[in-house]
């Protein structure tokens, strides 16, 4: 169980280095998430069981990135931003090692216009991560992609900053939804 | 009664061109029956804006010779008296004679035979029956509208009389409720709902409360739009990557894909005579409106003007569209006549959404909000009267203007 883990961890690790190599993104804040998974491995090996990343007991845990569900959008943008290239490698792992597991992604929208526009709106957030996980190895039949339009806001005032929270994608897994 | 049963309170601002000058005097018989009526059929007819209620004419049954020389000096066109009589069986009688003032002959006269209970039901059906003697258009007081009132933590589909009276209560939930649409009947309305995570669109039978599922697809199911025939509905699918328009047969059954593009197709509406089905889509890189053959093939843009015209809603007639246009960061309901295009915002508000046509296409009920609060409004279709119907304390949204009662 120990070497699994340990693999894993690296794996994962080695995952996340691979991706700080892509192209830079200002706001990235995977080196940070990088330098810590493996510096527990090293400090205090204990700690390891109790953290195997691609395990479901870590999509609960808040040291694992896959407690991480929340991918936010520019305005008017459908592009899943550079900066959650590392948390969607991750959660694609996650399902590609657990086979069994399926994964809800619900797409929001601001609430300015109309309604069911922008149920479609938050449709093509929820599509565009969803295409990302495809590509990084979850199945077809693990994935479903839906919006919640603006109907579920997370923040309900009229600001740019409030709507800023609402341009979103949730991530639930099996049981969750 | 919570809150949100609260019967919507109806604010009238406005005045139409050349309103009818019409006298509804004070019914004889039953008193506290009669004046129920009247003051029914009377903010009936002055909702409507088509109407210039003249006063002070007093009592005046049903077969009573009006004293046309007074109503001629008050200036009214048009004069109803009635008369209702106790028929001792829980039942009244209640006979309306409506008379031309200047020609000084009977236009019309009608019986109705009614419960205590249905007295409201009564006075819009007289409502609509002048209305329709002096307009040659049908009334639409006997008509019923649904909408969406959210309060904390709770979405309820309502149905009221079209003047806001009579409140029910058709689906309560926890999760939202949206776009919902009468069937050309009357008898069901389809809507989408969010308790399963997901919009999922249902069917719902108003008499037995009974409802199935219309489109559960993986993805979203949305934006149902009622065939004229009843039996067909449009619907927004993403079942096959993308929101596109689908056709489904009411049961949920024979579902079929009606168009294809690249970006994103909604809210789509047939065309009176079913021919068309307008929609929104993007596929021109900004939202606008287009429409298509209901049995598929090209598609023509209908507008243009702006970055941002959506939610088409043709008029019962067929003759002309309303729409939510963007102009200067506001929504706003607009109006375009398809044969010429000519287009007129008909609100002075900014966050318009919903428009729902009256059957017979005089007037708008549509969503907007003040003072951060969700209310409805309606508006004629030339833009001359309006009115705010809220409930208080609790966010109304997404109206939908029933059909016709036959």
């Amino acid at each position: 169980m120990r070497t699994v883990s340990l693999f894993s961890a690296t794996l994962f690790a080695l995952l996340l280095s691979a991706c700080s190599s892509q192209p830079p993104a200002p706001e990235q804040n995977a080196s940070g998430m990088e330098s810590r998974t493996p510096s527990t491995i090293g400090a205090d090996p204990s700690r390891v069981e109790s953290f195997d990343p691609l395990s479901v007991a870590a999509l609960k845990d808040p040291r694992s990135p896959l407690s991480k569900r929340s991918i936010y959008f520019d305005y008017d943008s459908y592009l899943v931003k550079d900066e959650y290239q590392s948390l969607l490698v991750t959660h694609g792992k996650f399902l590609a090692a657990n086979s069994t597991m399926k994964m809800l992604i619900q797409g929001n929208a601001d609430e300015r216009g109309s309604r069911e526009y922008n149920l479609a709106l938050g449709q093509k957030r929820s599509d565009a991560i969803k295409k990302s996980l495809s590509l990084l190895g979850a199945r077809e039949d693990q994935l479903e992609s839906v919006s919640l339009g603006e109907e579920k806001p997370a923040c309900s005032e009229a600001t740019e900053e409030c709507w800023a929270q609402n341009r979103r994608g949730d991530i639930l897994y099996s049981g969750e939804f | 009664m919570t809150s949100a049963h609260a019967q919507l309170k109806i604010e009238i601002t406005g005045a139409g061109a050349n309103r009818l000058p019409i006298a509804i005097a004070d019914f004889s018989g039953e008193r506290i029956v009669a004046q129920a009526l009247t003051s029914v059929i009377r903010a009936d007819l002055d909702r409507s804006g088509m109407f210039r209620l003249i006063d002070g004419i007093g009592m005046l049954g049903d077969n009573t010779p009006p004293p046309f020389a007074d109503l001629k000096q008050r200036g009214a066109d048009t004069v109803a008296g009635g008369t209702t009589a106790d028929l001792n069986n829980g039942r009244f009688e209640t006979r309306v004679r409506l008379s031309d003032v200047l020609k000084q002959n009977t236009l019309d006269m009608q019986a109705y035979v009614h419960t205590g209970a249905q007295l409201r039901a009564t006075a819009h059906r007289i409502a609509d029956s002048i209305y329709e003697k002096l307009t040659g258009e049908p009334g639409i007081f006997s008509t019923r509208i649904a909408y969406v009132v959210k309060s904390t933590g709770r979405f309820e589909l309502q149905i009221a009389d079209a003047d806001g009276a009579n409140a029910q209560p058709a689906l309560a939930s926890r999760e939202p409720i949206i776009s919902p649409t009468w069937s050309p009947d009357g008898s069901k309305l389809a809507y989408v709902s969010f308790e399963a995570k997901k919009p999922v669109i249902y069917v719902h039978d108003l008499a037995t409360a009974k409802r199935h599922v219309v489109a559960n697809f993986k993805g979203s199911n949305s934006a149902p739009a009622w065939a004229p025939d009843g039996k067909r509905l449009a619907v927004v699918l993403t079942k096959e990557g993308g929101s596109q328009l689908f056709l489904v047969n009411a049961d949920g059954s024979g579902v079929t894909r009606l168009a294809s593009s690249a970006g994103i197709d909604t809210e789509p509406r047939f065309s009176p005579d079913g021919q068309f089905i307008y929609f929104t889509s993007d596929r021109g890189g900004s939202p606008q409106i287009y429409r298509i053959a209901a049995t598929g093939g090209a598609t023509e843009r209908i507008t243009f003007d702006g970055s941002y015209n959506v939610t088409p809603r043709p008029s019962p007639d067929g003759k002309s569209m309303a729409y939510i246009a963007r102009t200067n960061g506001r929504f706003q309901l607009a109006l375009m006549d398809l044969a010429t295009k000519q287009t007129q915002i008909l609100t002075d508000s900014s966050k318009d959404e919903s428009p729902s046509f009256a059957p017979n296409g005089r007037m708008l009920l549509y969503a907007t909000e003040i003072g951060g609060r969700g209310v409805l409004a309606a508006v004629s279709s030339d833009g001359r009267v309006k009115q705010k119907l809220s409930v208080q304390a609790a966010d109304v949204r997404e109206p939908s203007w029933g059909p016709l009662v036959r």
